[in-house]
């Protein structure tokens, strides 16, 4: 720490708190202290990052296939996964969203059968196309990310690995796949962070995320920058979480050094 | 096939004339061209005054570009456009106030160009940085060894060698502008995501429209890599590819 707080770096610290310190003096922040809006904006924060977690999850699931397709698939696996990505890559997310939700969205009661199903009650609410869209984004941008770390790994580890006749799943379970993850981590949790920054796109279509909560809040009360301020705040304080979480786990990969 | 069938009976709402919304997206889709081009340009000047400021700049200098680059990184862009947007028109207005100007009406053109332009140039300070780190410092200090002055050095030197470790984070950077375009839908600016789904919902040909607009969005995206990797492959020209030795 002591290369950190040199003199410029205290006043800077101070100039910072007497930033906020004016902010919370002189800005109105009133509103925060109804429960009315406490409660909304938990709930907010829970929702998003709920949906970050799950989209990222399944999104890693569609993007290992996606990867592996690319990096050593026959060309009737490998040509549509990477067109699949050029497609999610090459349109803005906010379209692909918009897509499903409402195009999506007006076909589905036209067909009886998924009217008459049990999924209908989850089909009308928004959140399964805001899922459906983030997790395909995130299938997209990984899928490619995973195809450079497939290709990535030495060629000499998986022959040798072959030679000692390993059967091929267990070469990609105990060889390919882990050193893959190895070299992929810290483009990861690049990735998780681009991905809550897209979460906000979600309260478009009427999901509550924290964002939606805050532009409630700003349409109640006509506070016009607090809660904006707000959620700059909590996006920064999440992405710094993700931040602190793949140290983390990186520390935890074993690394060899030469 | 239900939505191919309803493609081939609503195609004609792709018509240019009029009852059709051809020449109105076309029109959109030119303003989100322009304000990508324009938002690209202002992120590349704030990024070479950026690379500059956290390369060569006093410690000071350092610390306020790595909090600008932080914050904007971390942020979501949304809400920087929400954010800037309001902050940019209101304190420009306050200014001209008091200077005793009248109010005037600021563009959403304008605006979008400028606050796009402030989130392309954090990153496109990360990526000329990265680039310039990657000259060889041999070749500066040989340049200022013979007495090169530093604009001449920097366009004869740096500029030449940095460019094709430059030109694959900034072709990804345009790509990220183009769509990123798309979000000053959500404050309310007609480009071409917004008047899309206004024809939408006029109209109810809903895929119809967004599939349009999609391939619209992608034909920029495939274009636009073409023209990226020809200027990558000028700019590597006289480079000794690894393995052809």
């Amino acid at each position: 720490m002591q290369g950190f707080w040199v003199p410029r770096r205290i006043v800077m610290a101070a100039i910072a708190v007497l930033i906020v310190g004016w902010c919370v003096a002189t800005l109105n922040w009133t509103w925060l202290a109804e429960p009315k809006y406490q409660a909304l904006l938990l709930q907010g924060v829970w929702n998003t990052i709920w949906i970050l977690v799950v989209t990222m999850v399944l999104g890693m699931l569609l993007a290992i296939p996606l990867g592996l397709a690319q990096a050593a698939g026959p060309w009737w696996l490998s040509t549509p996964s990477s067109a699949f990505c050029g497609l999610i890559r090459g349109t803005p997310l906010l379209l692909q969203l918009w897509l499903l939700y409402y195009g999506l969205g007006s076909l589905f009661p036209s067909i009886p059968w998924i009217r008459q199903s049990d999924l209908w009650p989850i089909l009308r609410q928004a959140w399964p196309y805001a899922v459906l869209a983030l997790t395909l984004s995130v299938a997209g941008y990984s899928g490619e990310v995973m195809r450079g770390a497939f290709k990535g790994v030495p060629h000499g580890q998986l022959e040798a690995a072959k030679a000692m006749g390993m059967p091929r799943f267990t070469i990609f379970r105990r060889i390919w796949m882990p050193q893959a993850f190895q070299r992929v981590l810290p483009t990861l949790g690049g990735e998780t962070v681009l991905t809550l920054k897209s979460t906000p796109l979600v309260a478009t279509i009427t999901v509550i995320d924290i964002y939606a909560v805050s532009s409630r809040i700003r349409q109640d009360t006509f506070v016009v920058y607090e809660p904006l301020l707000l959620l700059a705040v909590v996006y920064m304080a999440i992405a710094g979480l993700i931040v602190l979480l793949f140290r983390w786990l990186e520390s935890r990969v074993p690394v060899k050094t030469a | 096939m239900i939505s191919a069938g309803l493609m081939a009976s609503t195609l004609d709402l792709l018509a240019w004339a009029p009852p059709g919304w051809g020449a109105t997206l076309a029109e959109a889709l030119g303003k989100s061209i322009m304000i990508a081009i324009g938002a690209f340009s202002l992120g590349l000047l704030i990024g070479i005054g950026g690379a500059y400021g956290k390369l060569y700049g006093g410690p000071v200098t350092r610390d306020l570009l790595g909090i600008y680059t932080t914050i904007v990184r971390a942020v979501p862009e949304l809400i920087l456009i929400l954010i800037l947007y309001f902050a940019f028109t209101s304190s420009i207005n306050n200014l001209l106030l008091s200077w005793g100007f009248e109010r005037i009406q600021i563009s959403g053109f304008v605006a979008g160009i400028a606050v796009l332009g402030v989130v392309q140039g954090a990153y496109a300070t990360e990526i000329l940085r990265g680039a310039i780190l990657s000259v060889p410092p041999g070749q500066i200090e040989a340049a200022r060894a013979m007495g090169m002055p530093p604009l001449m050095l920097g366009w004869r030197v740096t500029f030449p060698q940095m460019l094709a470790a430059a030109i694959p984070g900034l072709a990804n950077l345009w790509l990220i502008a183009t769509k990123d375009t798309a979000l000053l839908a959500v404050v309310g600016y007609a480009e071409l995501t917004l008047v899309t789904r206004q024809a939408a919902s006029t109209s109810k040909a809903f895929f119809t429209f967004f599939m349009a607009a999609g391939a619209l969005y992608l034909a920029i995206s495939i274009v636009s890599t073409l023209i990226f990797g020809r200027i990558e492959a000028w700019a590597r020209r006289g480079q000794v590819r690894p393995g052809s030795r």
